[in-house]
């Protein structure tokens, strides 16, 4: 066998152990995440199917809930920033931050910073920035990167965080009690949310009508992040805004039996906008950066519906290729389909680089299957795989199909070539030098060609008859 | 993938025999066929029939791929229903086509989706055949891999009711059946490596509930998971759905 698809070749050199931690995560999410599913409704496609409409009527009319969301964070007292690209976010929430004399933060979970660099670029920049997500937290003392949405060390076991903590300094010993190693992270973060100036979120969901900012968590780690500081900054891509409030019953329900099978995530904030009079709580100052970095253009493509994605993960869990691959055999922010469709698609100019992600599809389906906000992401992928071919994006061990569309439109060539493929049953195919079918045999008898036979059989049956 | 809309029922049908069936699996379209007719069916076979196109759809090279479904739609030009032993073949017209043809919009095209029938479907929600007359000689445990291609369509329960309904037999439901087999077309050989894990696990999934057979609408995942399989020395007799209908017929 010769892959030579980058996936496939991540795939094969994966570690047996991370291929078990992949596989176990995965699969124990995607069973979770159909039993509550459909234990609590008894039609959850009909839930999935709304939730896709309203948000897909939500970007139909983006301009118009981008504007109402603006005016209502505004009227809450929040200040509302827009960045074109990662670059302009990075810039945005420096400036912010210096604004406010901001030395050290905390940061919880969000795929829009990770999407744009931000704990790098801040460090860079000589801010101390401590991801406060138990999961990122490993991640960031690893200087690994995350590899799954909702899951960011799904590819880790607990003897290599103990490994990780007592290496670090977060621990004195080794110890791989699961409690135990979350108990000292806890002791660990508690000091650098007292010591922060600052917390930087993502948003899960933004109402227009209210301007009211959702997060979820399971750790509670947004609230200790954001109780001691003066300042919050939400960092949002501009997909995730809902029409209005009552809007939340649909997608809350969705995303945590979507994401890890529970009824609701632990913690769900709703933040109305920064400490105020009859406010008491939280940060004085509330900044939200509204993130566009290519989704004005996704949104004018023929793969939108992407944007509807609310992040679940639900998608990596049951993929059979993220499975085998892992979430960074996809080099890049998201893994998984999600990820396929949204990778080459947020490169924009440098979308021949992704490329060979759509192709990392056997196009089961599954993802389709699953997905909170029906995104078809088969057909995603399908769109994408033709643009690569417009646009003639080599693609290495890909089989010509002009041949084949020659021999698919002539009749009378396809049936001889159908009868001489009989041949192939008294030649050493084995030692053929043809890419496909040497990787076809890798690992896999052929069955013995049987070419016109049926043809043959129809045409006397049918003369008898 | 919707193939739920209205399709013509009839006693008079075309066979689309598919590429696969050309090829390697003659007796599954011969089983299609003597089904077919024990039903009463008649079955014309258009001669210039080659594939559906979807090789070339699910490479992205769709001028390829939308001249094979012309030519395609051009040989079963008419009204009769298209019958396809093969849930792929049927998705490929039935959704496929719709996708790479939204740019451009074919009568001959939209009229193939719109008659086209995987056979199981076919025989069960077309025909309304909801009980097979046939019979096991010994007790027989079924797994059934309803191929991907199948997953909002009625074949996988057309395939269930009408298996199930076999004297002697008994479908018996295996591990994480909602998982590909790792074949996917052209995904076997670009994708050497993820496509043969794949499989492996599914053939460990179908051995675990130790079954007599393995049952499928789809000869790719079959001949994908049979190759494995016998490449691992640990094959597990499989036959299409039409070949076990017809075989265990009591005439």
């Amino acid at each position: 066998m010769s892959s030579v698809q980058p996936i496939d070749l991540y795939a094969r050199r994966i570690s047996d152990e991370k291929h078990l931690s992949v596989m176990d995560g995965t699969s124990t999410g995607t069973d979770k995440r159909y039993r509550i599913l459909h234990a609590d409704y008894p039609d959850p496609d009909a839930l999935r199917r709304l939730a896709g409409a309203i948000k897909d009527h939500t970007l139909q009319h983006l301009d118009t809930y981008l504007d109402a969301a603006d005016r209502a964070l505004t009227a809450n007292g929040a200040q509302v920033h827009y960045a074109a690209d990662a670059a302009d976010a990075r810039s945005v929430i420096l400036a912010i931050l210096r604004g406010h004399g901001v030395t050290r933060l905390t940061k919880s979970k969000s795929m829009a910073a990770e999407e744009i660099h931000l704990n790098r670029f801040l460090i860079d920049n000589g801010i101390e920035c401590t991801e406060s997500d138990l999961g990122e937290f490993i991640v960031q003392l690893d200087d690994d990167e995350p590899s799954h949405i909702v899951k960011p060390i799904i590819h880790k076991n607990r003897r290599e965080i103990a490994t990780t903590f007592q290496r670090e300094g977060v621990a004195d010993d080794y110890n791989d009690d699961p409690e135990t190693i979350t108990r000292r992270a806890r002791v660990h973060l508690r000091g650098k949310y007292l010591a922060a100036g600052a917390c930087i979120t993502g948003a899960n969901f933004v109402c227009a009508d209210s301007g009211r900012l959702v997060l979820v968590t399971n750790e509670g780690n947004t609230r200790f992040g954001m109780a001691p500081v003066p300042v919050h900054i939400a960092l949002v891509g501009i997909e995730k805004l809902v029409p209005r409030e009552c809007d939340l019953a649909v997608f809350l329900n969705l995303l945590g039996r979507s994401a890890t099978g529970q009824q609701l995530t632990v913690y769900t904030e709703f933040i109305a906008g920064p400490r105020a009079a009859g406010r008491p709580d939280g940060p004085e100052h509330m900044h939200v950066v509204f993130l566009d970095n290519g989704r004005s253009d996704i949104l004018a493509s023929d793969c939108r519906e992407i944007l509807r994605c609310i992040r679940c993960g639900a998608c990596q869990n049951v993929c059979p290729v993220y499975r085998q691959a892992s979430g960074h055999a996809y080099r890049s922010t998201y893994g998984g389909p999600v990820g396929a469709v949204l990778t080459p698609l947020l490169a924009g100019a440098d979308f021949a680089t992704y490329a060979d992600l759509p192709k990392a599809s056997s196009l089961c389906g599954a993802c389709r299957e699953v997905c909170p906000v029906d995104i078809p992401i088969p057909d995603l992928l399908l769109r994408l795989r033709h643009q690569a071919h417009r646009e003639a994006v080599p693609s290495p061990g890909a089989v010509p199909m002009s041949p084949f569309a020659k021999l698919a439109t002539s009749p009378s060539l396809w049936r001889t070539a159908m009868t001489m493929s009989k041949a192939m049953n008294h030649l050493p195919v084995q030692v053929a030098p043809i890419a496909p079918l040497r990787n076809w045999l890798g690992s896999r008898t052929l069955p013995e060609s049987r070419g016109g036979e049926f043809r043959k059989w129809i045409k006397r049956h049918s003369n008898h008859s | 993938m919707s193939a739920t809309h209205a399709r013509p029922v009839g006693k008079r049908v075309l066979l689309m025999g598919t590429c696969l069936c050309d090829a390697f699996f003659d007796d599954v379209a011969r089983a299609t066929v003597e089904v077919l007719e024990h039903l009463g069916v008649e079955v014309l076979y258009p001669e210039d029939q080659t594939c559906c196109g979807q090789p070339a759809f699910n490479t992205g090279d769709w001028d390829a791929s939308r001249q094979v479904a012309r030519h395609c739609a051009r040989v079963f030009v008419g009204d009769l229903p298209v019958i396809v032993p093969s849930g792929s073949c049927a998705a490929m017209h039935l959704h496929g086509n719709r996708l790479q043809f939204e740019q451009e919009p074919d009568d001959d095209i939209a009229s193939l989706a719109a008659r086209t029938w995987e056979v199981v479907d076919f025989i069960h929600n077309g025909l309304g055949v909801t009980r097979w007359p046939g019979r096991f000689d010994t007790p027989t445990r079924i797994a059934f891999h309803r191929s991907c291609h199948c997953r909002d369509t009625g074949t996988g329960s057309a395939a269930r009711a009408l298996l199930s309904s076999i004297a002697h037999a008994e479908v018996v439901p295996f591990g994480q059946a909602e998982q590909c087999c790792g074949f996917g077309g052209t995904f076997a050989v670009t994708f050497p490596h993820i496509s043969a894990q794949m499989g492996s696990l599914k053939i460990d999934h179908i051995r675990d509930i130790q079954p007599d057979l393995l049952a499928g609408v789809d000869m790719s995942c079959l001949m994908h998971l049979d190759g494995l399989a016998a490449a691992q020395g640990r094959r597990v007799p499989h036959k299409h759905v039409v070949q076990i209908l017809r075989d265990t017929l009591i005439s």
